[in-house]
């Protein structure tokens, strides 16, 4: 076990689920609280494998600069675009009315 | 529910505003960029999707090159530092019109930072103060797809359900974004409308963008706080979206000193939030309260490798530099001679290039000046369209003049050809030729006219003798009539005096 136990409060978990758009009852909150805290626990184990002399790492290969020519290629018809829709209107993906604003 | 506001004066004599901009460029690459969809404005609703920009598992994005040599450029045209080595971020949001449920963008590695952009802002009673603005970063992001909001009421709140296109999804974006700009006091709004001028200008000339802000390619959010006077503090700011006009920039501006000064001198709070700006109103309301940076969850892309622009690539960059738009007009309205107020309406009229090019082309800059701003700008109002859309070439307007000077045709005649040109009858000379516009410069034909008003006017003919030279004017109207205008006014008092010395 690491030294150091991670606390999540409710509030947090709260915080979170409306981040991320998902409607969770008090006693959902209640109960997933510990279990991201074990969640955050494990990815803390790694702090204890490199030091701060290591940097962190986002790619695993050491390539740099893959760009492509500013070319046109086919894109998709609309019909295709919009196959996966679960709606469909005036030839637009159909979502539902939105609460927050534009980002 | 209308805020409270107080009046300007009154705001920024008791506070000092402000002011921050973000401005997003919309490349004016052929594809997105991160796939290879185009990227044509006004095509039909999803017709410029692919798995990348719709975001379906498995896609792979790539970055465009051009739109990465674009940003560079950008950001050198700033006086921008160059990242040597950066990479691209998730920035996570759920909402509909980012369909990956992230935006790519750049977090703390900028492609470009620490910049300046010297902005020439008018002064009331002519002249230009110049303000340094600050460049914190551009960074290279990606723009979101376009959301129709179905309902009854029309606003965003109201509608039932959205339609979304995502054609405009990953459509290469560069967010500009100021440091704080201080000690502006009351000139505040007029600095934001020309910072946000002048650097559509820049872009114009970059030729990145073509920067319509009524098309959104170039949209401004304007950060504005205030603090007490003399306090050299910073305040809570808000950030106004959807600003898409520079007068409305400037508006933007003055409505939230206005509104913030009212809630500080209520005791309260401002509050930390988006403001939406109404551009039938001219108010800002309430949107949503700013998240924090750490809402986004930003984190690497790993599906991007990192950009390492070369020095050699950045420097070779740097030699396609245009001549920053500020410094060619000084350097123009050196070269022409025109006065201030020329040059304001020369460029006000977006004839600079025009103007430019039939210089080039051989006409004396006043007399480009008179065919662009007289002539052709009437014609272009009545048409209601701009002068660079008018059927007709600087080479041509150039070529009119010559053949005024050249006395092939005058002044009046002149504008009969450019009118010829404009319905598409030819080049200057075709419809000269055509409509058979030259002035008569057969000594013979005009020799008889003269001849013949000499004999109608003998009274006038007299004076003439006795040496009343301004008389004969009345005789040159005469010969003009006869030759219905086509004729060289000058020559004919040539031919009047001679014969009648
Ligand atoms: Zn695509």
């Amino acid at each position: 076990m690491p030294e150091t136990q991670q606390q999540i409060s409710a509030d947090e978990v709260a915080h979170l689920a409306d981040l991320a758009r998902i409607d969770l009852s008090a006693e959902e909150r209640e109960r997933l609280a510990p279990q991201l805290a074990v969640v955050l626990e494990y990815a803390a184990s790694l702090d204890g494998v490199a030091g701060d002399d290591v940097p962190a790492t986002s790619h695993p290969l050491p390539l740099r600069n893959v760009l492509r020519e500013d070319v046109p290629q086919p894109s998709l018809t609309a019909e295709e675009a919009l196959s996966g829709a679960p709606a469909v209107e005036q030839q637009r993906f159909e979502v539902p009315r939105i609460l927050g604003d534009e980002q | 529910m209308s805020d409270t506001l107080v009046d300007y004066d009154d705001a920024v004599s008791r506070y000092d505003p402000a002011l921050g901009l973000e401005v997003h460029v919309e490349l004016g690459t052929a594809t997105k960029m991160f796939c290879g969809c185009t990227t044509a404005f006004g095509a039909e609703p999803n017709t410029q999707t692919c798995p990348t920009c719709l975001g379906l598992p498995g896609s792979m994005p790539v970055a465009n090159r051009t739109a990465v040599e674009s940003a560079i450029r950008i950001g050198l045209a700033l006086g921008c530092s160059i990242s040597e080595d950066c990479r691209f971020a998730r920035k996570n949001y759920f909402y509909p019109d980012m369909p990956k449920n992230f935006q790519t963008s750049q977090y703390d590695e900028p492609i470009a930072f620490d910049g300046f952009l010297d902005v020439d802002v008018p002064l009331e009673g002519g002249g230009t103060e110049t303000v340094r603005v600050e460049i914190e970063r551009a960074h290279m992001e990606e723009d979101t797809g376009k959301s129709l909001h179905v309902g009854t009421s029309g606003r965003i709140h109201g509608a039932d359900y959205s339609l979304v296109d995502y054609n405009r999804a990953g459509i290469p974006l560069i967010e500009i974004v100021t440091r704080p700009v201080t000690g502006l006091g009351a000139r505040a709004p007029e600095v934001a409308r020309a910072y946000v001028a002048q650097l559509r200008d820049l872009i114009v000339a970059l030729g990145v963008s073509d920067a319509r802000m009524d098309q959104g390619s170039i949209r401004a959010d304007v950060n504005l706080s205030l603090a007490p006077a003399g306090s050299g503090t910073l305040g809570t700011r808000t950030e106004t979206k959807n600003v898409n006009s520079l007068r409305s920039v400037e508006r933007a501006v003055r409505y939230e000193v206005g509104r913030h000064a009212a809630v500080l001198d209520a005791g309260e709070k401002v509050f930390q939030e988006t403001r939406h700006w109404h551009e039938d109103t001219g108010i800002t309301t309430a949107g949503r309260e700013k998240s924090d940076a750490d809402d986004y969850r930003y984190f690497p892309e790993p599906d991007l490798v990192p950009v390492a622009p070369s020095r050699e690539w950045v420097e070779e960059l740097r030699g396609t530099l245009p001549e920053p738009p500020n410094v060619r007009r000084a350097r123009l309205q050196e070269a022409w001679g025109f006065s201030e107020l020329e040059m304001r309406d020369t460029v006000g009229a977006g004839a600079l290039d025009l103007i430019e090019q039939t210089v080039a082309d051989g006409a004396a800059p006043q007399a480009a000046r008179k065919w662009w701003l007289g002539e052709l700008a009437r014609r272009a109002n009545d048409a209601g369209t701009e002068l660079v859309d008018l059927a007709v070439t600087p080479a041509d307007v150039a070529r009119v003049q010559a053949l005024v000077e050249e006395g092939t045709v005058n002044d009046k005649l002149a504008r009969q050809v450019l009118e010829g040109v404009l319905a598409g009858e030819g080049t200057p000379d075709e419809v000269v030729a055509a409509r058979g516009l030259a002035v008569v410069s057969d000594d013979g034909a005009l020799s008889a006219a003269v001849d013949e008003a000499i004999a109608a006017n003998p009274d006038v003919a007299d004076k003439i003798r006795d040496g009343k030279v301004a008389a004969a004017g009345a005789l040159i109207g005469a010969v003009m009539k006869q030759m219905k205008g086509q004729a060289d006014a000058a020559r004919v008092r040539e031919l009047i005096l001679e014969k009648l010395s």
